[in-house]
């Protein structure tokens, strides 16, 4: 696949960039502990970078400092199906560049435009827990969906859970994902997000600091969430435990004074402790995409969210009386039966009536057929 | 002297023909047992022994070859005892040869001379009477099972010394009728009007009785799902003659029978702790699985996520082609295995109320993961169990539920319209219907037919599954009378098909 995106990297960032890649294994040993963070390291020069981590090794990565191939790399970036770019060229992020230790090259796969990242347009990163709740990754997907209608650059991390949804709420909005990588742009990870890493290549970008082959490391998660800060003009927490990643992208956006927000989530569930202690703190309350621009546009804004991917069936209620008492059991949570009695009907149309509500898209049934009403869209 | 006397041995659920030679000559007294016979097959030489010499009858000094034809099938067990010692007794000329023509034998010895039963003894008289015999003799206590195949003339027989004199013609026993059949699914069963609430779970019950159809009850534990399991039997219709001859002929050779036509439909519920080969059969000499004993009737996996992934595997081509072949060794068994499957699961890992559940998607959809594939493919409906509110529990001054005779009825009714439909095509009920047979009878109203057309564009039903929707709405039809699926039938079949997994694939 020839990506769209076009950029250069100059033979010293491209340089910079393998040398981060054949030193994470170095670094992964100063740093790999659960949260561990990067820190300024990735901020020093070649030569410090070296001695700060390479140790007795030192000699070696200089060598390689001496002996490194700008052909080669660039040739081995364009047999991935990448274009590397370089903080010297027209198109390389300019939001990226209030981060101390912003990467100086960045490798890019996909048939987005890299434009959408310059500041001009609005990027907003949603991100949260990979173990979410069904309430998370539903309001995760209307977010995406959301500010994917309404023109706005979803960034994310193509994790499990919040990260996915929101990827592919952001698709069915129409709108180009951007997902960052913490391994090299070429190698979907996790691979359970294969297919999902596809479509975004297809429709968006995906971003990655390591050069292409290079596989991912712990430190190299907490490295690519200040990217996503970085790139993003607002950071999203639907919903996040204490502590996690989400929060260190938290950490970034609020360290670079963008505003961060978050979604309300359950008080006795400690998988929404981190994005509620956040919401203590004073992040944005939000509640659907709407509050996500209002917090960039300001409320008196127009907006573009009344676009045609949005689908408002689900979010009215539907006309027919006895639909409405149906929904409002499986509201309720009451079941099939509960239904049958809250209505009144006899239970063949109790059933007939939810498998038109389903059509309609107020409700939903999971893998094993029990019914939830739908997020409101 | 050569004898040489015809039995039959059970191979699966069915008998195969085998002639037992016996040669009497001069020599060192021995008695040689060849073609293949298994541990009991060779005792029989003592049993036949002692038997022969405590009836009053010769057990000649000479050199006795007897031979299991043909040799080249493996035999087991001690149904062979009758015809070898029929057979030493003929080739010693203790009894009249000719007399033993056109009957077959078949039966255990006892060292007294006494006939024990068998197994099987259906499956050996349908075998003996489709091999052209005209008798069948057999101990006492299986006559009136063999009775059941007509045409045939069951001779009972209590002992070796009977049998003697049957043969010498100084006595002759009445000929075996069969026992009448017992009791219809009457007052034993347990009754659905006894169960409260369970609106959804009673409707698919029914549906998937009138039908045919593989249900799948989701529900909390306590919910009630296998009290309403237990009473699928008292809906089904009754089995035809020639389906109760199929499911008597199983009990027989499973041993689980009374000898007397079965009125009812099996209902087996398994552990789910049982073996793969336990489920759909298997052994070096194969015997019948669950599955194979609920042919005609009803399997029910309760919790069914927790059988193991390789006894959900097997049951995969069975419920597929309603037979289950096992192969063992070199040789390959056919059992027949035509049975509506219910299964019963909680509706996430945790089973707690709903309230409580702390489960979420991924722990959800592994728990769903553990039963896709080779079963959700074959659940038509899946319907919900909830634990009926409190208030519903009281009785309030006998309210009248619907009792099981009622529901029958109906679904009686709509068998008979989808046995007037099929019939001849080979389908017995809707859910044996194939793609072919689905288009033809699924007919459609124009309304109808674009809400379904509706359901496709919304990406939740392939190909299959639209087949799948079209047999349900077909007998939810039947059941309300209706020559046409309406829109609101196919919205009820729709309602109860299993969704796909959403949320999490891409």
């Amino acid at each position: 696949m020839t990506g769209s995106v076009v950029g250069t990297a100059c033979d010293a960032c491209l340089r910079r960039g393998y040398l981060v890649g054949r030193l994470a294994t170095h670094i992964a040993g100063l740093l790999d502990r659960p949260h561990g963070r990067v820190a300024g390291l990735l901020a020093l020069p070649d030569q410090k970078l070296v001695e700060a981590v390479a140790g007795e090794h030192a000699s070696d990565a200089l060598a390689f400092l001496e002996e490194f191939d700008a052909v080669q790399a660039r040739a081995s970036v364009e047999r991935s199906g990448a274009v590397a770019v370089c903080r010297h060229d027209q198109s390389y992020p300019a939001q990226l560049g209030n981060l101390v230790d912003a990467p100086r090259v960045l490798f890019v796969k996909g048939r987005g435009d890299l434009a959408s990242l310059s500041g001009a347009d609005p990027a907003v990163a949603v991100v949260g827990a990979r173990r979410a709740s069904t309430y998370g990754l539903e309001v995760a997907r209307e977010l995406g969906r959301g500010l994917g209608a309404a023109g706005v650059t979803v960034v994310s991390g193509l994790a499990l859970g919040i990260d996915a949804q929101a990827h592919r709420g952001c698709l069915e909005g129409d709108g180009a994902p951007v997902a960052v990588l913490a391994c090299g742009p070429d190698i979907p990870y996790p691979r359970t997000n294969r297919r999902l890493y596809e479509r975004i290549c297809e429709r968006g970008l995906v971003i990655a600091e390591l050069p292409p082959g290079q596989r991912a490391f712990r430190w190299s998660f907490p490295a690519r969430n200040r990217i996503m800060a970085g790139l993003a003009r607002m950071t999203v927490v639907v919903e996040a435990a204490e502590p996690s990643g989400s929060l260190i992208t938290g950490d970034f956006a609020t360290q670079l004074g963008r505003p961060v927000g978050a979604v309300p989530g359950q008080v006795t569930s400690s998988r929404s402790a981190g994005s509620n202690a956040l919401l203590k703190d004073g992040a944005t309350f939000i509640t659907s995409a709407a509050d996500v621009l209002d917090e960039l546009f300001g409320s008196d804004q127009p907006r573009s969210s009344s676009g045609p991917n949005q689908r408002q069936a689900g979010f009215a209620p539907p006309g027919d009386p006895v639909q409405r008492l149906l929904l409002e059991a499986v509201e309720a949570g009451l079941g099939v039966d509960g239904a049958c009695a809250h209505s009144g009907l006899p239970i063949h149309e109790v059933r007939a009536g939810l498998s038109r509500l389903e059509a309609s898209g107020h409700v939903s049934r999971d893998a094993l057929g029990i019914y939830r009403r739908t997020a409101a869209r | 002297m050569l004898a040489s006397i015809p039995t039959f041995a059970l191979v699966g659920v069915d008998s195969r023909e085998v002639t037992v030679e016996v040669d009497v000559r001069r020599g060192l007294p021995a008695f040689t047992l060849v073609g293949l016979p298994d541990a009991a097959v060779r005792e029989a030489r003592e049993r036949v022994r002692a038997a022969l010499l405590n009836s009053s009858l010769d057990f000649p000094l000479q050199r006795l070859t007897a031979n299991l034809a043909p040799a080249s099938m493996r035999k087991a067990g001690p149904s062979f005892d009758l015809a070898l010692a029929l057979g030493v007794l003929a080739a010693s000329g203790q009894v009249p040869f000719e007399a033993v023509s056109g009957t077959a034998v078949c039966g255990e010895l006892s060292l007294s001379g006494a006939l024990r039963p068998f197994r099987g003894a259906l499956a050996t008289a349908l075998g003996a009477r489709a091999a052209g015999y005209e008798r069948l003799i057999v101990p006492v206590e299986n006559a009136s099972e063999a009775a059941l195949a007509d045409g045939l003339e069951v001779l009972p027989v209590g002992s070796l010394q009977r049998l003697a004199d049957l043969l010498h013609g100084r006595w002759r026993p009445e000929p075996a009728r069969p026992r009448p059949a017992g009791n219809d699914t009457g007052p034993h069963a347990p009754d659905l009007a006894d169960v409260r609430g369970q609106a959804d779970a009673k409707r698919a019950l029914e549906i998937a009785a009138a039908g045919g159809h593989n249900l799948l009850m989701v529900g909390p534990p306590g919910a009630g799902k296998t009290m309403v399991a237990r009473r699928l039997p008292g809906i089904l219709p009754p089995p035809s003659f020639d389906e109760a001859l199929e499911i008597t002929r199983i009990q027989g050779v499973a041993g689980l029978g009374d000898g007397r036509l079965a009125a009812e439909r099996p209902f087996r519920a398994p552990h789910h702790t049982i073996s793969p080969s336990g489920l759909v059969g298997g052994g070096s000499y194969p015997r019948p699985g669950e599955i194979t004993l609920a042919h005609r009737g009803v399997l029910f996996l309760d919790e069914v996520a927790e059988f193991s992934r390789a006894a959900l595997e097997a049951l995969r081509q069975p419920l597929e082609d309603g037979f289950a072949e096992i192969t063992r060794g070199q040789r390959s068994l056919t059992f027949p295995a035509r049975t509506m499957l219910v299964a019963a699961c909680n509706p996430c890992p945790c089973a707690r109320p709903a309230g409580d559940c702390r489960c979420n998607d991924v722990d959800r959809l592994r728990y769903s993961r553990r039963l896709s594939g080779p079963l959700l493919d074959r659940i038509d409906l899946v319907c919900q169990a909830a634990a009926p509110p409190a208030a519903e529990l009281v009785d309030r001054h006998g309210e009248a539920l619907e009792r099981s005779s009622v529901i029958r009825e109906r679904v009686i009714s709509a068998r008979e319209r989808q046995c007037h439909r099929l019939g001849g095509s080979g389908a017995y009920c809707n859910a044996d219907m194939d793609g072919r047979l689905t288009r033809r009878h699924g007919a459609l109203g124009d309304e109808a037919v674009e809400r379904l057309l509706g359901s496709v564009e919304q990406g939740g039903l392939t190909g299959r599954g639209h087949d799948r929707v079209l047999r349900l709405a077909r007998t939810i039809a039947d059941l309300a009378g209706r020559p046409c699926i309406s829109p609101t039938h196919l919205e009820e079949a729709l309602g109860y098909r299993l969704a796909s997994p959403v949320g999490i694939a891409a």
